[in-house]
């Protein structure tokens, strides 16, 4: 069923046109994540979802109603918020309570879904605190907890993980895929980490300046990106994108390939090439090569055997299995 | 200022200013200590010698004490409330997004850039007076006997005069307590559900709690020794004489220095009491 449509949704902020005109829509229980540059309009787009911002023109649809003219509180949404936005002066327990209280609860049953919500979160020995008394991530799960008392219909996050230490993010990560399995409910998660965006959703949209790029799940994402934008932005480290003759020779204006998918030799290969900078992450080292043929230089991941010292000449062959071709726009050519 | 060094070089260069700041204050109340002991009449006699806890007594005893102290009161809480209540609204209202802001706000904070006497007269004589004044050619438009404002209603009209002035203050400082608010959090408890009023006291108020605070110990702070409105209006009739007006009087009208020191001493012994009072209750906000 499609739970949350977005029919030719736009929004002018005075005469700038943030976003234009667009379709999207959101099967029940997916976890869509909308990635994109820093300003493309990700929260924007979250935003007017959430009924915080008005349309410009367009429609909003949630569960076949339009939306548009509903207020936010009434479209049974629940928001995350980037800095969180708890409330200071309220005790943990008042916090994730609030909504429960505003709809009008009694006391028992808005108790029992707080217990609820904070055996679900591990947050049953803060409920006494402050917010300002607690830690970063202990901070995200409230606010999480917050929003699942109301058991929304669709839970909106913008980028929650972003104030968060990188160890802790990826704990919070599984924490809140976890959470969607086991709750089962519709989330729109905003981030501009193209990782998170990887490893959470079901279904990934990439927005660009407003507009969507591609909308498929992450292994689409990665296999067949439908331009060099998404190409580029997809997958870390980033693509190797290469104009030119080479190009040319596979037919195309721009040619892709990742730096898994390049063989690097010391002896024999197609294109010829200088080492410069190794990034040893462990388990994997990515090398950057210069290559007479290309401006720019490829990165490519290696094995350990190799002597890649600075300066050492490799050859290069890509596996053209995995080769991605676009025309001159950009677009991906069959 | 971490070394043992750099603490007492500190010291030094404050010591001045200290030091300064310590006669400043010191001078004074030695010296209404020691006139508070003393029966002097500076025209009629002069200095006529230690007369004990004389000047106590008989300043507690006289029968315009009591009244003083309640009408000081009266002034200084009706003017907080005011001010408070009106200054939270015009904040509120300030904060969003009007046409002119940048003109309203100037014009909303004027009033405090207007000087106690002249704004005493400006009220007395323009908007009260019971022929000429504003509020009486109103009063007659609609048919109504012109109230006279400073003798029938000698002490609210004082209140307004005095709120009116110190409102500008409280908005000011509400309304940058309000715009400090998180977005975010405003936009959080809407879609929790909290409608206007809903946000307004569990958002707004409790995030303005310190503001406020600071506004009413400021305020009261000031408006415990209010002069010149009284002086230029009612000259402390129609009950409007405060302790400080009872003081300028035994000092001045009587030529009782003695007498009035005694007053200044319970003057400062009220203001304690009142700020002690306000600590309890509010003061607890500041340190959160
Ligand atoms: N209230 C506003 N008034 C005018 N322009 C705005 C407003 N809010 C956002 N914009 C503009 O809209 C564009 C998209 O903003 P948005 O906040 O949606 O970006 P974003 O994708 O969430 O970026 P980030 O990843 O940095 O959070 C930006 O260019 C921004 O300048
Ligand atoms: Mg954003």
């Amino acid at each position: 069923m499609k739970q949350i449509q977005l029919k030719q949704v736009s929004k002018c902020f005075g005469n700038v046109e943030v976003i234009p005109p667009l379709d999207l829509q959101i099967e029940e229980g997916e976890f869509v994540v909308f990635v994109g540059p820093s300003g493309c309009g990700k929260s924007t787009l979250l935003r007017l979802i959430a009924g915080l911002e008005d349309v410009t023109t367009g429609q909003v649809l949630i569960n076949g109603e339009d939306a548009t003219a509903i207020p936010p509180a009434k479209r049974g949404l629940a928001m995350v918020f980037q800095s969180y936005a708890l409330y200071p002066h309220m005790s943990v327990r008042k916090n994730i309570a609030f909504p429960l209280r505003m709809a009008g609860l009694d006391k028992a049953e808005q108790a029992r879904r707080v217990e609820e919500a904070a055996s679900v979160l591990n947050l049953t020995d803060y409920l006494d605190r402050r917010p300002g008394q607690l830690s970063g991530g202990q901070r995200q799960r409230v606010a999480i907890g917050r929003a699942i008392v109301r058991e929304p219909t669709a839970f909106l996050f913008d980028e929650p993980l972003s104030n968060l230490d990188a160890a802790l993010r990826v704990g919070m990560r599984l924490e809140i895929s976890e959470l969607h399995k086991r709750l089962a409910t519709t989330m729109i998660y905003v981030t501009h980490d193209q990782v998170e965006a990887m490893t959470m959703a079901d279904k990934i949209v990439v927005l660009q300046a407003g507009m969507i790029e591609q909308v498929g799940s992450p292994l689409d994402l990665y296999h067949k990106p439908c331009n060099t934008f998404v190409a580029g932005f997809i997958g870390s480290p980033k693509m190797n994108l290469l104009a030119g003759k080479e190009a040319a020779k596979h037919d195309a204006h721009t040619i892709g390939i990742r730096p898994e998918h390049v063989a690097i030799s010391s002896t024999a290969g197609e294109w010829e090439g200088v080492v410069g900078v190794s990034e040893h992450l462990g388990s994997d080292t990515f090398i950057h090569v210069t290559c007479p043929v290309f401006s720019e230089p490829l990165t490519v991941r290696a094995s350990g055997e190799l002597d890649l010292t600075y300066g050492a000449k490799v050859y290069l062959t890509p596996d053209l299995a995995h080769l991605h071709k676009f025309d001159d726009l950009g677009i991906r050519l069959k | 200022m971490a070394t043992q060094h750099s603490r007492s070089a500190a010291r030094m260069m404050m010591a001045p200013a200290t030091i300064l700041l310590l006669g400043w204050m010191l001078v004074p109340l030695t010296m209404t200590l020691y006139f508070s002991f003393k029966k002097y009449l500076p025209l009629r006699g002069g200095d006529l010698g230690w007369v004990g806890f004389d000047n106590y007594v008989r300043f507690v005893s006289s029968s315009s004490f009591w009244p003083a102290v309640a009408t000081t009161l009266v002034i200084v809480g009706g003017v907080l409330i005011i001010t408070v209540i009106l200054g939270v609204l015009l904040a509120l209202l300030l904060d969003q997004p009007i046409w002119g802001q940048g003109v309203v706000r100037i014009l909303v904070i004027a009033p405090f850039f207007v000087m106690p006497t002249v704004s005493g007269l400006v009220w007395k004589n323009m908007f009260m007076d019971p022929v000429n004044g504003f509020f009486a050619h109103l009063w007659r438009a609609v048919g109504a006997e012109p109230i006279q404002w400073l003798s029938q209603a000698s002490l609210p009209s004082l209140i307004m005069i005095i709120s009116w002035q110190w409102l500008p203050f409280a908005t000011l400082i509400l309304l940058t307590a309000i715009q400090s608010l998180d977005s975010e959090q405003r936009e959080a408890a809407e879609m929790d559900g909290a409608g206007p009023i809903g946000r307004f006291s569990f958002i707004i108020l409790p995030h303005l709690a310190r503001a406020i605070t600071v506004v009413v110990l400021i305020q009261t702070i000031f408006l415990l020794s209010i002069f010149a409105e009284i002086f230029v209006t009612t000259a402390g009739a129609f009950g409007t004489k405060t302790l400080t007006y009872l003081i300028f009087q035994r000092v001045l009208e009587s030529q009782n220095v003695g007498l009035g020191s005694a007053g200044g001493v319970y003057a400062i012994i009220l203001a304690n009491i009142v700020a002690i009072f306000l600590m309890r209750v509010v003061g607890k906000n500041l340190d959160r």
